[in-house]
């Protein structure tokens, strides 16, 4: 049990210090770099709350693709990062008011809140034992069962998504010269080839 | 203070949350800073479901905490995109240049 809560602060003081690095770091790629550790620690602790799946699926989705395409963008693109921290004293004391009181509100309702004496009686896909199912085994039984219009749904997010970016960010730019295969094959001979009578003794 | 309960989980979401909002007032002008505050944001909101779902002992919050990452992935990959395009016209990602449409 010690070990369990031992980690559990590791987890989340890493994971909150990491996020404080996000936002306050001079650099957006340690930025990004920051961002990596955050996500690795809250799977940390998706993984002690037993939900490994979740864990996983944050470890691959988040560090694997989204992270990495912020480092992308934050390296391509030639921008002095200095120039925008401008300000960045300026709004502190708002921001700062902003979250203590966001924080305040959110501790008031964690200190107030309790459940419903029927919450735990209503649950919708209640878990099953452990030695029974895995958390993966159990999440897929009804994710492709009952939650099958909902997961086609998100994979059709996903490809809109896809197409988007590549939509905003494809670009033709003139004076390059490229293979157009569709011109190629639909180009006849009548286009291409004139054919003359030639008289014998004359030229052209 | 060793027994971790929901209240635990709920306090570390509570604090991500309130770091990425922090986030966004603090670096006004970096949109890519913004993007990933919003990212803290949704991570919060995930640590939130999942530790209900498991404090319930119901898997509905799992698959919720899904469906909250594949709309976070595809956000990213729109914004990112909004922001390569935007810096390829105008050569800036200051957000106070953002003001084309004068909205």
């Amino acid at each position: 049990m010690i070990i369990q809560a031992l980690s559990f602060y590791l987890f989340a003081f890493v994971a909150v210090a990491a996020a404080v690095m996000v936002i306050s770091a001079r650099n957006p790629v340690h930025s990004v770099l920051f961002l990596i550790l955050a996500f690795f620690n809250a799977a940390g602790l998706f993984v002690l709350i037993g939900a490994e799946f979740i864990a996983m699926i944050l470890v691959v989705v988040y560090v694997g693709a989204v992270a990495v395409l912020f480092l992308f963008v934050v390296m391509m693109l030639d921008i002095s990062f200095a120039e925008l921290r401008q300000g960045f004293l300026q709004y502190l004391p708002i921001g700062g008011l902003v979250g203590v009181v966001l924080l305040a509100e959110l501790m008031m309702i964690g200190g107030t809140w309790i459940f419903a004496p029927a919450a735990s009686t209503v649950k919708a896909n209640p878990t099953p034992a452990i030695d029974k199912t895995t958390n993966t085994e159990a999440i897929g039984n009804i994710l492709y069962t009952d939650y099958i219009y909902l997961f086609q749904g998100a994979g059709l997010v996903l490809l809109v998504a896809m197409v988007g970016a590549i939509v905003l960010t494809l670009r033709a730019r003139p004076g390059v010269r490229k293979q157009k295969i569709s011109d190629q094959i639909n180009r006849r001979p009548e286009d291409a080839i004139e054919v003359k009578k030639v008289q014998s003794g004359s030229g052209i | 203070m060793f027994e971790i309960g929901l209240a635990h989980y709920l306090g570390v979401a509570a604090i991500l949350f309130t770091l990425g909002i922090f986030g966004i007032f603090l670096n006004r002008k970096n949109v890519i800073i913004i993007l990933m505050s919003v990212e803290l944001i949704l991570l919060a909101v995930n640590i939130n479901l999942v530790a209900f779902s498991v404090h319930l002992q119901d898997l509905t919050g799992q698959i919720f905490a899904m469906l909250v990452l594949t709309v976070a992935a595809a956000e990213a990959a729109i914004g990112l995109a909004i922001i390569v395009v935007y810096f390829r016209n105008r050569g800036t990602i200051a957000v106070e240049d953002i003001n084309l449409m004068k909205g």
